[in-house]
C-alpha cells in the first residue's frame, strides 16, 4: 500500500499521457505529452509547432496557461498521496479499497476531461479556417491511432499513466493480500502435502 | 631527329590500335558498369558515408557533396554574393565581403581545408582561400555558413592557401604573384629589385577567430602550394615555388628556364620563438578581418593597420630552400610525415625528399647556397627517391591509409599509384580529362580513410550532354578499396573545383544545428513575438520591424513610405522548427530577396522610387498557404502627408 501512494509521485516526473504525430514531412513523428501539471513536447518548440500546424484547420492554440486543471491536479494527486500514505499506516483492508476506488474514480473523470478538451480542440474549429473539409473533425483519439487529415495521430497511455495504474492495482492488491493472509494457515498446510508427493514420485 | 619521328609515328600507331579496342565510347573508363552502379547507390532516404567539399573556383563557392553518390547536398556562398541566400545582398552579410579595397562581390576560391586535432580532420571548419584579393575564408561546419573572412596583406594570388598544422595552430596564406612590399608605384620591369613574396600565417584563437601573427619576408618567387609536416615534421610548413628566374613576363617561357625551383621549408615553432624575442617588425599596411556573430546574426568588420614580419636575414633556422625539379606545383606530406612530394609539373618524374636527411643536412651545415639569408640545401643531401611514374604533368598527391601515393598527370591525363618508401608504379588509371587535384578522404591528413578517390578534372568536351560553349567541369569518383583503381562515376562539379576535402559523415553530421534558437538571437532589430511588429521613421530612414511564421508577415500592411526613404526590412523568423525558412522581396526593389532561417533576422534594404503599391512575398515554398504570404507597402510622393501605419488582418 505504501508502495501504492508512492507511485502516485512520480506522476511529478513523467507525463501521463502522449500524443504523436507522425506524418512523411515528419518522418520521426512530433510527440505532445500530457503530465498532471504541464504539457511539453519533444523540444521546448514542439507546442508552437504543433499549433502552426493545427492553425491551417482552425484549431485552438494549446496553451498550457489556459487550462485550469493543470493548476490544480497536482494538487488532488498530492492530496491523494497523503491520503494514501495515511492510509498505509492505517493497516486496514477497507481503507486501501476505499482509497483504490476513489483513485479509480478520479482517474477516471480525469480521462473523462482529457477527452473533453480532445473533443473541445477538435471540433471548436474557428469559422475562418484556411482549410475546411466538411464533416471533419480533429479530435486525437483517448487510446489507440487514428489519421487526421494527412496525419496519424496515436495516443497512448506514458510512463505516468502506467504508474497510475500501477498505483490503482497496488491499493487492490495490498486489499487481497490481507484478505489471503486469513486463509494464510489452510494453504500452507496444503502446499507441504503437495510438496511431499512430487518427491515421492520422483 | 628521324628515329624521334619513328618512334612518334610508332606510338601513334599503338595509341589508335589501343583506342579502338576500347570500342563503346558511352562507357569509357569504368570496367564494369553494374558493379559500379551498385557501388555509388545510396538508396533515397538514405546518408552518404562521406561529406567532400570541392571548392567552386571562379564561382567563388563552396560546394558540399555527398559520396560515393556525388549527390550535390549544397553550396555555401563564400567569396561571391549569392541571391539565392541573400548573401553580400542583405545587410548583416554586406560586410563578409569587405576589403581594404571596399566591398568586393567576387573571388576565385582554391583550397578547401579541413581543420584538424593531432593531424586527423576534425570536421569542425572547413577554410578556403579567396586567390584574386588575397583572403582566406573559415566555414563553420554546425551551421555550413561563412563565418569569417580575413584579408591577407603584402600578397598577391593568394594560392599557397589556407593549408593547416596538425591542431590549426595556423592555416597558411603564400603569394603565388609577389608584389612590391610595401605596395608602391614602380616600374615592372624593377621585379628583381623590389618585388618580394610574403608567406603569411594566420592564427586561431580560442574562440576560432582568425588573425594574422606573422608574415616571413621572402625572395619575388611565385608560392605555388603548400602543405604543413606531420608527426616527427610537425612545426614545419613547406611551400613550392616557381619562377625562381624572378621573371616578370612571358612568364610560361621566362619562369621555366630553372632545371631546379625550390621548395621552402618553414619551420614555424622556429618563428614562434623570434616572435617571443620580438625580432619581428611592424609592418604598416592594412587588412580587414570580417566575422559573421552567430548570436547578432550579423558580420562586422575590424581593420588592422600592421602585420609582424619576419626576415630570414635576421632569423637564422627559420626556412631553407629544397632544390625540387621543374616547377613543382603541389607540395604533399605522406601520413608519416617523413616524405615530403614534389610535383614537378613540367616534369615526368617525382621528387621526394626526405625529412630526416633534410634535418640532417642543416645540422651539418651542408649548404649549396643562399638566397637573402636563406640557406640551400644539396638536391642529393635530401632527395629520398624518385617515381620514375612514366607519367608527364604531375601536379597533385594524396594517401590512403595502406602506404600508397596517388599522383595526377595533367599532361598525361591520368591517375599513378605508387608506393611510398619502394617508389614502384602499382597502378594508372586514365582521367577524362587533364586531371589537376585530386581528394582522398582524410589524404593529406595523418590518418586517411581512403577508400574513394576523386579526381578533378579541367576539361571536360564530350562526358556529358553538350550545353554550349561553356561546360561545368568533372569529376570522376576511383573506389581505390583494391590493387586497382575501379573508375565508379563521372559527375559535374560547379565552377573550377581545384582542390576538395573530404571527411567521414558521422564526424559533422551530428553537430549539425537545425535552428537558431530565437532567445539566443541578439541582433540590434530582433523581435521576438508579433506583438513587437512595428514601422519606425527617423528622419528618411524607416525600419519595419516585421515577422513571419506559416503563413503570414507581421505587419503585412503599411503605409506612409514615401518616396527617397531609406527602408530597412527587419524580418525575423519565429519559426523553431526544422527546415522552415522564410524569404521575402519585394517588387522594384534593387537587392535580392532575403532568405530567413528560423530564429534568424536579416535586413533588407530598399530605397523606393516611384510612388505606388507594392507587393511582397515570401520566396521560399514553406506551407499550405505559401501563395497566401505576401502583404501589400504603399509608397507615396515625397511631400505626401499619408501617415504611418501598419497592420496585419485588419
Ligand atoms: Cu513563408
Amino acid at each position: 500500500m505504501l508502495l501504492a501512494a508512492l507511485a502516485l509521485l512520480l506522476l511529478f516526473v513523467f507525463p501521463l499521457w502522449s500524443i504523436t504525430l507522425t506524418a512523411p514531412q515528419y518522418p520521426h513523428g512530433v510527440s505532445m505529452y500530457i503530465w498532471i501539471n504541464q504539457i511539453t513536447g519533444d523540444t521546448e518548440f514542439t507546442l508552437q509547432n504543433i499549433n502552426i500546424l493545427n492553425h491551417y484547420v482552425g484549431m485552438k492554440y494549446i496553451e498550457p496557461d489556459s487550462i485550469p486543471e493543470l493548476t490544480y491536479f497536482p494538487y488532488i494527486v498530492g492530496a491523494m498521496t497523503g491520503l494514501g500514505l495515511i492510509a498505509s499506516f492505517a493497516r486496514s483492508r477497507k481503507v486501501y479499497l476505499a482509497w483504490g476506488i476513489v483513485l479509480v474514480i478520479l482517474g477516471g473523470l480525469g480521462i473523462y476531461d482529457f477527452y473533453l478538451w480532445e473533443y473541445d480542440y477538435g471540433h471548436n474549429l474557428s469559422p475562418t479556417a484556411p482549410i475546411k473539409v466538411p464533416g471533419m473533425a480533429y479530435q486525437p483519439p483517448l487510446l489507440g491511432s487514428k489519421m487526421l487529415l494527412n496525419f496519424k495521430a496515436d495516443s497512448y497511455p506514458h510512463w505516468g499513466g502506467l504508474f497510475l495504474a500501477l498505483s490503482i492495482f497496488g491499493s487492490f492488491w495490498a486489499f487481497l493480500k490481507g484478505k489471503k493472509k486469513n486463509k494464510a494457515a489452510r494453504s500452507e498446510a496444503f502446499r507441504t502435502t503437495t510438496t511431499e508427493n512430487h518427491l515421492q514420485a520422483s | 631527329m628521324k628515329p624521334r619521328l619513328l618512334t612518334s609515328c610508332l606510338l601513334f600507331v599503338v595509341g589508335l590500335f589501343i583506342y579502338s579496342g576500347c570500342g563503346n565510347a558511352t562507357n569509357q573508363g569504368a570496367l564494369n558498369t553494374s558493379s559500379a552502379a551498385e557501388k555509388v547507390y545510396v538508396a533515397p532516404g538514405e546518408h552518404d558515408e562521406f561529406y567532400a567539399f570541392l571548392s567552386g573556383g571562379f564561382s567563388g563557392q563552396l560546394s558540399v557533396y555527398g559520396l560515393p553518390s556525388a549527390r550535390l547536398l549544397k553550396i555555401i556562398p563564400v567569396f561571391a554574393v549569392d541571391g539565392e541566400k541573400g548573401y553580400g545582398f542583405n545587410e548583416e552579410t554586406k560586410p563578409m565581403l569587405n576589403s581594404s579595397y571596399g566591398f568586393i562581390p567576387w573571388d576565385d576560391a582554391h583550397h578547401p581545408e579541413l581543420s584538424q586535432t593531432n593531424g586527423v580532420p576534425d570536421g569542425r571548419y572547413v577554410f578556403i582561400n579567396g586567390n584574386n584579393t588575397p583572403r582566406v575564408a573559415k566555414i563553420d561546419l554546425s551551421v555550413f555558413e561563412t563565418t569569417e573572412i580575413i584579408e591577407i596583406p603584402n600578397s598577391g594570388g593568394n594560392h599557397s592557401s589556407p593549408f593547416t598544422t596538425e591542431n590549426s595552430e595556423y592555416v597558411v596564406a603564400g603569394t603565388r604573384f609577389s608584389v612590391p612590399i610595401p605596395q608602391e608605384d614602380v616600374a615592372i620591369d624593377s621585379y628583381k629589385d623590389n618585388f618580394k613574396g610574403a608567406l603569411t600565417f594566420i592564427g586561431l584563437d580560442d574562440e576560432g577567430h582568425m588573425d594574422i601573427n606573422f608574415q616571413v619576408l621572402v625572395p619575388g618567387y611565385d608560392y605555388d602550394l603548400a602543405h604543413s609536416g606531420k608527426g616527427k615534421s610537425h612545426g614545419w610548413m613547406f611551400f613550392t615555388t616557381y619562377n625562381t628566374e624572378e621573371s616578370h613576363t612571358l612568364k610560361e617561357v621566362n619562369a621555366s628556364q630553372n632545371d631546379k625551383d625550390f621548395i621552402a621549408a618553414v619551420n614555424w615553432k622556429k618563428a614562434e620563438e623570434y616572435l617571443a624575442e620580438g625580432k619581428a617588425k611592424d609592418f604598416p599596411t592594412s587588412y580587414l578581418i570580417n566575422r559573421y556573430d552567430e548570436t547578432t546574426h550579423t558580420a562586422t568588420s575590424i581593420t588592422r593597420n600592421s602585420v609582424k614580419v619576419l626576415i630570414p636575414e635576421e632569423c637564422p633556422g627559420l626556412i631553407y630552400y629544397l632544390p625540387t625539379p621543374k616547377s613543382p606545383h603541389g607540395v604533399d606530406v605522406d601520413p608519416t610525415g617523413e616524405y615530403i612530394v614534389g610535383n614537378g609539373k613540367l616534369s615526368a618524374d617525382l621528387t621526394v625528399h626526405s625529412f630526416d636527411k633534410m634535418i640532417a643536412a642543416i645540422e651539418n651545415e651542408s649548404f649549396e647556397g643562399e638566397v637573402d639569408g636563406i640557406p640551400i640545401l644539396k638536391f642529393e643531401d635530401v632527395v629520398a627517391g624518385t617515381v620514375a611514374s612514366g607519367g608527364l604533368g604531375p601536379l597533385h598527391t594524396e594517401f590512403d591509409a595502406e602506404g600508397n601515393a596517388y599522383t595526377t598527370f595533367f599532361i598525361s591525363s591520368e591517375v599513378v599509384k605508387w608506393k611510398v618508401g619502394t617508389w614502384e608504379v602499382l597502378d594508372r588509371a586514365p582521367c577524362y580529362y587533364s586531371v589537376g587535384h585530386l581528394m582522398i578522404p582524410g589524404g593529406d591528413s595523418r590518418q586517411p580513410w581512403g577508400k574513394y578517390l576523386v579526381a578533378m578534372n579541367k576539361i571536360t568536351k564530350d562526358r556529358y550532354l553538350p550545353t554550349g560553349p561553356e561546360m561545368n567541369h568533372s569529376a570522376q569518383l576511383f573506389d581505390i578499396s583494391g590493387d586497382k583503381m575501379e573508375l565508379l562515376l563521372d559527375f559535374p562539379t560547379v565552377g573550377e573545383p581545384h582542390y576538395a576535402q573530404g571527411i567521414a559523415a558521422d564526424v559533422v553530421k551530428a553537430n549539425s544545428k537545425k535552428i537558431y534558437p530565437i532567445n539566443e538571437n541578439e541582433h540590434p532589430h530582433v523581435i521576438r513575438q508579433e506583438a513587437d511588429a512595428r514601422v519606425v521613421r527617423e528622419g528618411d530612414v524607416v525600419r519595419i520591424y516585421m515577422t513571419s511564421i506559416r503563413s503570414h508577415f507581421t505587419p503585412d500592411n503599411i503605409e506612409g513610405i514615401k518616396v527617397g526613404d531609406k527602408v530597412y526590412i527587419h524580418l525575423t523568423n519565429l519559426e523553431q522548427d526544422w527546415d522552415t525558412p522564410h524569404g521575402v522581396s519585394v517588387l522594384g526593389a534593387n537587392n535580392a530577396e532575403l532568405l530567413v532561417m528560423p530564429g534568424q533576422t536579416e535586413t533588407l534594404y530598399w530605397e523606393p522610387t516611384k510612388p505606388g503599391v507594392y507587393p511582397f512575398y515570401c520566396t521560399d515554398f514553406c506551407s499550405a498557404l505559401h501563395q497566401e504570404m505576401q502583404g501589400y507597402i504603399r509608397v507615396s510622393g515625397r511631400g505626401s502627408n499619408v501617415e504611418l501605419s501598419w497592420s496585419v488582418g485588419e
